[in-house]
């Protein structure tokens, strides 16, 4: 499990994040969800350690993210953080294939190429993995950086906005494969813009407003329509469709 | 797949062969003369080591200031660090005139290295989508510390040997036992070979090189000494070698990509054959005299480098 306890966050005079104690199962698709600006990116890359932790604490898999040397904390969690743009001209393959440096660190073996193929093959990027990747679109080039993150291949997945400039074909893909390796055994913490996804897909949602945790627990909690009214203060509708939460809110 | 990945390295050693045997084969002296063992052995086969270690060290560390800074239009000539060598290089010289050759050469890579650092530290809140705002504050830095260069040299009555730094690099006076300082330029490029994978990572962002369990300073201290080293080395024994940084690095991606494990020796050879070419054809042109090859890259360079600004849509 991750274990954040007594997090406070600053940048400059701003408060980002107050007071957040959290725990978030093994096991599991935890989804974070709140209104831009609330704080989720924050949270999610103090707990990947790309951000420098100013209070509090916070564990991963029992490691301290403070701590714990940097390169054990690489095969326990990988990061999708969100909009990364890179400047190099990699091939698709040569980018999934540096998710496997926490593991071999410069001699790759039969089992990366393995990984790497099996992470393309889930990303449905089997005939884009030659090209480079400043001749895809955003939503591929997403895909790629997404296929890096999960031929790492740890027992902890982080990943921020991973459905954004994706179509609705390769989103509910995405979702598909996380699902799958979650029923392996692995756990995924997953930052989720559109809340609908949050609610069909996720076993633990986190709701975050203004540095605050609002509300945890499981959808059908979350996801009273007074909960989430207030988090994004709107008016919205919740139904229930097969069994989950779905949530209406072109009124 | 492998032989397709070794294939621009073998085309690369291919090419660079005949140039090496032109260049020991062009000058006025007759080699097949009594002396010829000997112009062979102290100036022909030294010169034409000095320009090979000189554009394989140039190149390499292009590659790594653009990967560190995450840029593709900045070179260590354009980023302040040959001008902070030579002032590293100038206060040593003038603080401590008996100074051996060692002492200089640290005091011209340390002066690099702050350079250096202190660019990285100018351009560090620039916006990254403006990518020609980062080379342009590079040229600033560099003009003021050559200002700043220039400005001692001529109250110290220097200004000779640091015209000789600064402006003109050029190989016709190497001869045995002027050149061997590019042998450790040689070696700090090598070291990028080394690391090449890290360099790599660190080039897609301190997020994901964190998140892979590099730690991205220390990487980026690595190549601060790389570049520091090969430009103080190159700018005190053979003067300042404008665009070969800038040029290579940037032609090798676009035909082969930035996965540098791949990139990086096919780099380092073209840099020794292109500054290579560009000697041979100082040689030749005004024969018996010669151009200096930074006139001659200069001319090349910037010719190939408006023609790679002009069909790069932009920024992709
Ligand atoms: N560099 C910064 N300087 C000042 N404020 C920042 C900075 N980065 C983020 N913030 C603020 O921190 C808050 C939380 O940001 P973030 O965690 O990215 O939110 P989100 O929940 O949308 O992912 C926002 O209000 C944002 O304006
Ligand atoms: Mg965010």
């Amino acid at each position: 499990m991750i274990a954040v306890s007594d997090v406070h966050h600053h940048i400059g005079q701003a408060q980002i994040l107050r007071d957040i104690t959290l725990t978030l199962p093994a096991g599991k698709i935890t989804a974070l969800i709140g209104p831009n600006g609330a704080g989720k990116s924050t949270l999610l890359s103090l707990v990947a350690r790309l951000t420098p932790l100013q209070q509090g604490q916070i564990t991963v898999a029992g490691l301290d993210v403070q701590r714990a040397p940097s390169r054990e904390l690489a095969r326990t969690m990988a990061i999708l953080p969100q909009n990364v743009a890179v400047f190099s001209r990699l091939r698709v393959r040569e980018l999934v294939a540096f998710g496997r440096w926490p593991h071999h660190q410069g001699r790759p073996g039969p089992q990366d190429a393995a990984k790497v193929a099996a992470a393309l093959h889930d990303m449905g990027l089997d005939d884009l993995s030659h090209r480079f990747l400043d001749q895809l679109s955003g939503g591929q080039r997403q895909r790629a950086h997404l296929a890096m993150a999960l031929a790492q291949d740890t027992p902890w997945l982080l990943l921020d906005e991973p459905l954004a400039a994706l179509d609705m074909a390769h989103a509910r893909a995405l979702m598909q494969t996380l699902a799958r390796l979650r029923d392996s055994g692995k756990s995924i913490v997953m930052v989720l813009h559109e809340v609908n996804y949050a609610a069909a897909w996720a076993d633990h949602v986190v709701a975050l407003k203004a540095g605050r945790v609002l509300a945890h627990g499981t959808p059908e909690t979350v996801f009273a329509p007074d909960v989430l009214g207030a988090l994004y203060d709107t008016r919205l509708r919740v139904i229930r469709q097969d069994g989950r939460p779905l949530v209406l809110h072109h009124l | 797949m492998i032989v397709l990945r070794a294939r621009p390295l073998v085309l690369m050693v291919l090419a660079l062969i005949p140039l090496a045997l032109a260049s020991l084969l062009i000058g006025v002296a007759d080699l097949s003369g009594a002396q010829g063992g000997l112009i062979l052995s102290i100036s022909r086969w030294p010169r034409t080591l000095a320009v090979m270690l000189t554009g394989a060290a140039l190149a390499v560390a292009g590659v790594v200031m653009q990967e560190l800074v995450r840029n593709r239009f900045v070179e260590p000539g354009t980023t302040g660090t040959g001008e902070a060598a030579a002032l590293g290089l100038l206060l040593a010289t003038l603080a401590f005139p008996e100074a051996g050759i060692g002492t200089r050469m640290i005091a011209a890579s340390l002066g690099g290295l702050a350079g250096t650092a202190v660019f990285l530290s100018l351009i560090r809140h620039l916006p990254p989508q403006e990518v020609l705002l980062i080379p342009l504050t590079g040229l600033i830095w560099s003009g003021v510390l050559g200002a700043v260069v220039l400005h001692i040299g001529w109250q110290t009555d220097l200004i000779q040997l640091v015209g000789i730094w600064l402006m003109t690099g050029e190989f016709s006076g190497v001869i045995a036992g002027r050149y061997e300082l590019l042998w450790i330029a040689g070696l700090a490029a090598g070291l990028a070979l080394f690391a090449a994978d890290r360099l790599a990572i660190l080039g897609l962002g301190d997020g994901v090189a964190r998140g892979l369990g590099l730690n991205p300073e220390a990487v980026m201290r690595l190549g601060l000494v790389i570049v520091a080293v090969v430009t103080a080395m190159v700018m005190a024994t053979v003067g300042m070698i404008p665009f070969l940084g800038l040029v290579v690095p940037n032609i090798v991606s676009r035909v082969m990509g930035d996965n540098l494990r791949a990139s990086l020796p096919v780099t380092a050879l073209a840099g020794a054959g292109l500054l290579l070419t560009c000697d041979i054809i100082g040689r030749l042109l005004i024969f018996p005299y010669e151009l200096p090859v930074s006139t001659v890259l200069g001319v090349l360079g910037a010719g190939v480098f408006l023609w790679l600004l002009w069909r790069r849509p932009g920024h992709d």
